[in-house]
Formats: structure tokens, C-alpha cells, sequence
């Protein structure tokens, strides 16, 4: 804890614990995506991964339990990253109190520009989503996981049949691979990543990595509108 | 050829400033952008006007203190040299250039285009430096360094101080300028001894001078007119990983 506090002291320590819980998430986005393409296997087999979800770790651990530390990682990194971005905004906000009357952009990628709106266009966006898809409480037609089962696979083709839904969905997602078109490249570059030999496959892995999380998710709202998930 | 100049104008630290236009005429296009200024600065003079100010000393970029922003772009358009190096060939007849001070808090506006940066020379004081024993020279080659790291510390140090990095940044954060620093002196033997303690003292009084939180947009690299390479930043963050890590365990 102590070396953490010493890196939150600087604004390059910032950035470093904003890298390491932004991979945190990363990580976390490929498995939701990879357990979200398991729809296209079919209801019972998208229903029992969620099933298995609650259960993870039974008998060794209550049901829920793995899941309740999962989410408490996920939480506590999200508000990190969030209040860092927060905080080192205001400090950048702070050393250009006055601003140019004209100025060309040198920045290497419009995505770098965007990374403080789209952030907040996220975390408006997880909001929702938990809303819809984990409580139901803005879900039309949620039925809840009982002792049945789940019903997960009912409430994704009908909460995402609904055209406007999908279509934030989509704009969600297209700053989620926004984020990570910079948030990759940027990780690497903020932990110390440039060796001469690898530096140039940074701009490609970044890219690559945001085109799959995008293609990865869309497939779902969009295969849902396209009746193919039903 | 002729211009219309817009520059900004400000009488002193506490004046509020604002932008006066003025028209450059008969300028040779092999004259330098600092020469042009002289040509209108001769006209206000003799019109019994205020000179603009602003800053100049080498005029062959090496000094580092012509520093403006020119259309947007810190020393102008061309890329890779300073102000001072920029030819009036690059523009054309009747062309409209604005002229403003580099923009950061840390950099106060001295005096129309002259700007304190004072805050690079203590980022230097807080670790810049390396504590060896001076008095006669050492022989040469008696401490080996290696030709490749040699030559990245060289390209580091080619940093002139001028402050395009800050100026070009959107978050006005000294990070190239202070990366530069401690890329150049961390990887030479002589730098070792200081090399932990100093990337954490620059950086903290990076901070503490109130540039801005480097995101790794790469506007510094396009603007330096040294060509310095946003490479030194992340050499700059593991080393300041690795400092953090060794201080806080002991
Ligand atoms: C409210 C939500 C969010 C906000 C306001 C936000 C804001 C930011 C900001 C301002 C940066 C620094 C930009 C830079 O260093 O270039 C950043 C970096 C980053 N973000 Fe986020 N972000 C949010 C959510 C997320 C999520 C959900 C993820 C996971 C997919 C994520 C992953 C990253 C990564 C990997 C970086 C790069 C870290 C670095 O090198 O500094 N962010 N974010
Ligand atoms: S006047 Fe010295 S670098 Fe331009």
C-alpha cells in the first residue's frame, strides 16, 4: 500500500495506477465479451454460463461469493480510474488556464482528444447498463434469476430488441474501442513499454485490440435487431 | 511580400493583454521570422510606438529563447527548427499570421511574446545535474559507454529548453522537456549515482511548478525542434515506477 501512496503522490504515479486499473478493466471487457458471444451457442447454453457465474467456486465458497469479490475488484478500480482521470484533468485544466486563440492539433490521434468525454460517456453508459441488464430496474421485460434458474438469455434478445436501446449500445461501445484505441497504446507507453525492438507493434496491438472489443460486442445488439439472436 | 500580422500585446505581468494587428510590408522572403518582427518593430519605433516584445539571443537555434506560436504551431509550421531558424519563404503574399506567447500557468507572460521560464531551470536545480569531482578532465574513454546508448543520451540532450513541449501540449504538462532530462543523464555511467532519487525530485517539482498531467497525446514530439522523442517519457516512467517501488519498500 505504501508503494501505491508513493506513486499517487506524483502525476506520473497517477497515470500508472490509471494504466494499472484500466488493464484491470480491460481484462474484464475481453471475458464479458467472450461470455456474451456464448449467446450465439443458444439459450440454454448462455443461461447456464450465467448460472455458473453465481455458483463459481461451490462448494469451497457460498454461491454469489466469487462473484461479489469480482465485482468489488471491478468497482474499486472503476472509482480509482474515474477519480484519477478526475483529478490529473484538473490539474491539466490548471496549467493552461488561458488558452490560445489558435491552435493546431499535433496530437498523434483524434481517439487521445477524446479520452475525458468518452470517459464519461462510459460511465454514464455502465450505469444504464447495470440498470438494464443486472437489476432490470430499466428493463421492460426482465424476469429475474430464481431458483430455476436464469433467464438471461430472455432478458438480452428482449432488452436489445428495442432499436433505440441497441443503437446507445452501439455508441457506447464505439467509445469503449475509442478508449482503448489510445488506452492500449497509451498503457504501454505510460508503463515503460518502448523498447526499440517492440515500440512498433504498440499503434498495431491497440488497434487490433479495439477493433475486436468492438466487433466482439456489436455482434450482439446488432444480431438481436437482425433476428438472428431471438 | 506583404502580411497581416495579428500579435498578442500585453504591457506586463499583471495587464490584461489583447491581440493588435499590423501589417509587415516589403518583406524579403529569404529574411528570417525574427528579422521580419525587427522590419515592423523599426516601423512601430519610428511611428513612436512600443516595440513588441519578445525573446531572441543565438538566432541559429541553439539557445532556445525565441520560442512564439506561430499560426497554432509552436515556432511556426515548419517543423524541426526554432523561430529564430523559420524563413518568410514558407508563406505567401498576404498571408494573415497569428502571433501568441506560449500559453501555460507555470510560464507567465513577461511582456507581449516573452514568457518567465524560470520553472524549467528549477526542474533542473531539483535534479538535473550530476555530483562528480571536477578539476582536470578524465581521460578519454576511461569510463566505456556503450555507442547505443551513447548516442540516445546525445539525442536526448540535444534539448534546447525553449518550451515548444509545453507550449504544443494539451494538458501544457513539461513532460518531454523533464523526460529529456533524465533519459539523457540516466543513461550515462556518470548518472547512475543520482539516478533514482533524481527522477523522482523532477518530477515532483514538475508538479509543484504547475505544468500539466502528460497523457501521451505526442504534440511535444511534433513541435521540439530537436525532433526529442516521446521514448525518453516512457524511459522517464519506469524509472519513476522503479524509484517509487525501491523507496516505498525500504
Ligand atoms: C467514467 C469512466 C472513465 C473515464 C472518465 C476515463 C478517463 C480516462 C482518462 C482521462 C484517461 C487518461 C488518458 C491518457 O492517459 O491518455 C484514461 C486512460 C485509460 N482508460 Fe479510462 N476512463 C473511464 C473508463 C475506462 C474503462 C471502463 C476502461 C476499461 C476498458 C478504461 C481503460 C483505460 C485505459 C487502459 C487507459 C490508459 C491508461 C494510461 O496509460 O494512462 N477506462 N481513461
Ligand atoms: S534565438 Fe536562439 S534558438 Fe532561436
Amino acid at each position: 500500500m505504501r508503494r501505491v501512496v508513493a506513486l499517487y503522490r506524483s502525476s506520473v504515479g497517477k497515470k500508472v495506477l490509471m494504466a494499472v486499473t484500466g488493464f484491470v478493466w480491460f481484462g474484464f471487457l475481453l471475458a464479458h465479451m467472450a461470455g456474451n458471444l456464448g449467446a450465439f451457442l443458444g439459450q440454454e447454453h448462455f443461461d447456464a454460463y450465467a448460472e455458473h457465474l453465481r455458483v463459481v467456486g461451490e462448494p469451497m465458497l457460498p454461491e454469489y461469493s466469487a462473484l461479489w469479490a469480482f465485482r468489488a475488484v471491478l468497482i474499486a478500480t472503476f472509482i480509482a480510474h474515474v477519480v484519477l482521470a478526475w483529478q490529473t484533468s484538473r490539474q491539466s485544466h490548471q496549467a493552461r488556464a488561458v488558452g490560445y486563440r489558435k491552435q493546431e492539433n499535433l496530437s498523434f490521434s483524434p481517439a487521445s482528444r477524446f479520452m475525458r468525454w468518452g470517459g464519461v460517456l462510459i460511465l454514464v453508459f455502465l450505469v444504464y447498463h447495470i440498470l438494464h441488464m443486472t437489476t432490470g430496474t430499466l428493463h421492460p421485460d426482465f424476469i429475474a434469476a430464481d431458483a430455476s434458474g436464469h433467464n438471461a438469455y430472455h432478458n438480452l434478445v428482449t432488452g436489445l430488441s428495442n432499436p433505440l436501446v441497441a443503437a446507445f449500445y452501439v455508441l457506447a461501445l464505439t467509445a469503449v474501442a475509442a478508449h482503448l484505441f489510445h488506452g492500449v497504446w497509451s498503457l504501454m507507453q505510460t508503463l515503460g513499454a518502448a523498447h526499440p525492438k517492440y515500440k512498433h507493434l504498440r499503434r498495431p496491438v491497440a488497434t487490433i485490440v479495439a477493433a475486436l472489443v468492438f466487433l466482439g460486442f456489436v455482434s450482439v445488439p446488432v444480431s438481436v435487431l437482425a433476428g438472428i439472436l431471438r | 511580400m506583404n502580411l497581416t500580422l495579428h500579435i498578442w500585446r500585453q504591457d506586463g505581468p499583471r495587464d490584461g493583454g489583447a491581440f493588435q494587428t499590423y501589417q509587415a510590408k516589403d518583406i524579403s522572403e529569404h529574411a528570417s521570422f525574427l528579422e521580419m518582427l525587427d522590419v515592423v518593430n523599426e516601423e512601430l519605433i519610428k511611428a513612436g510606438q512600443e516595440p513588441i516584445a519578445f525573446e531572441h539571443d543565438c538566432r541559429e537555434g541553439i539557445c532556445g529563447s525565441c520560442g512564439m506560436m506561430i499560426n497554432g504551431v509552436p515556432h511556426g509550421p515548419r517543423g524541426m527548427i526554432a523561430t529564430c531558424q523559420l524563413h518568410m519563404r514558407i508563406f505567401n503574399d498576404g498571408d494573415e499570421i497569428w502571433i501568441e506567447p506560449w500559453r501555460a500557468t507555470a510560464f507567465p507572460v513577461i511582456r507581449d511574446l516573452v514568457v518567465d521560464r524560470g520553472a524549467f531551470d528549477r526542474i533542473i536545480d531539483a535534479g538535473g545535474y550530476i555530483s562528480v569531482r571536477t578539476g582536470s578532465a578524465p581521460d578519454a574513454n576511461a569510463t566505456p559507454v556503450h555507442k547505443h546508448d551513447a548516442d540516445r543520451a546525445m539525442d536526448a540532450a540535444t534539448c534546447i529548453g525553449c518550451g515548444a513541449c509545453v507550449a504544443a501540449c494539451p494538458n501544457a504538462s513539461a513532460m518531454l522537456f523533464t523526460a529529456a532530462k533524465v533519459t539523457h543523464l540516466g543513461l550515462l555511467p556518470q548518472g547512475q549515482t543520482e539516478r533514482y532519487a533524481r527522477v523522482v525530485d523532477m518530477v515532483h517539482q514538475h508538479d509543484a511548478e504547475g505544468f500539466g498531467n502528460c497523457t501521451n497525446h505526442g504534440a511535444c514530439q511534433e513541435a521540439c525542434p530537436k525532433g526529442i522523442s516521446i521514448d525518453t517519457i516512457a524511459r522517464l516512467n519506469r524509472d519513476l515506477m522503479v524509484a517509487s517501488w525501491a523507496a516505498a519498500g525500504e
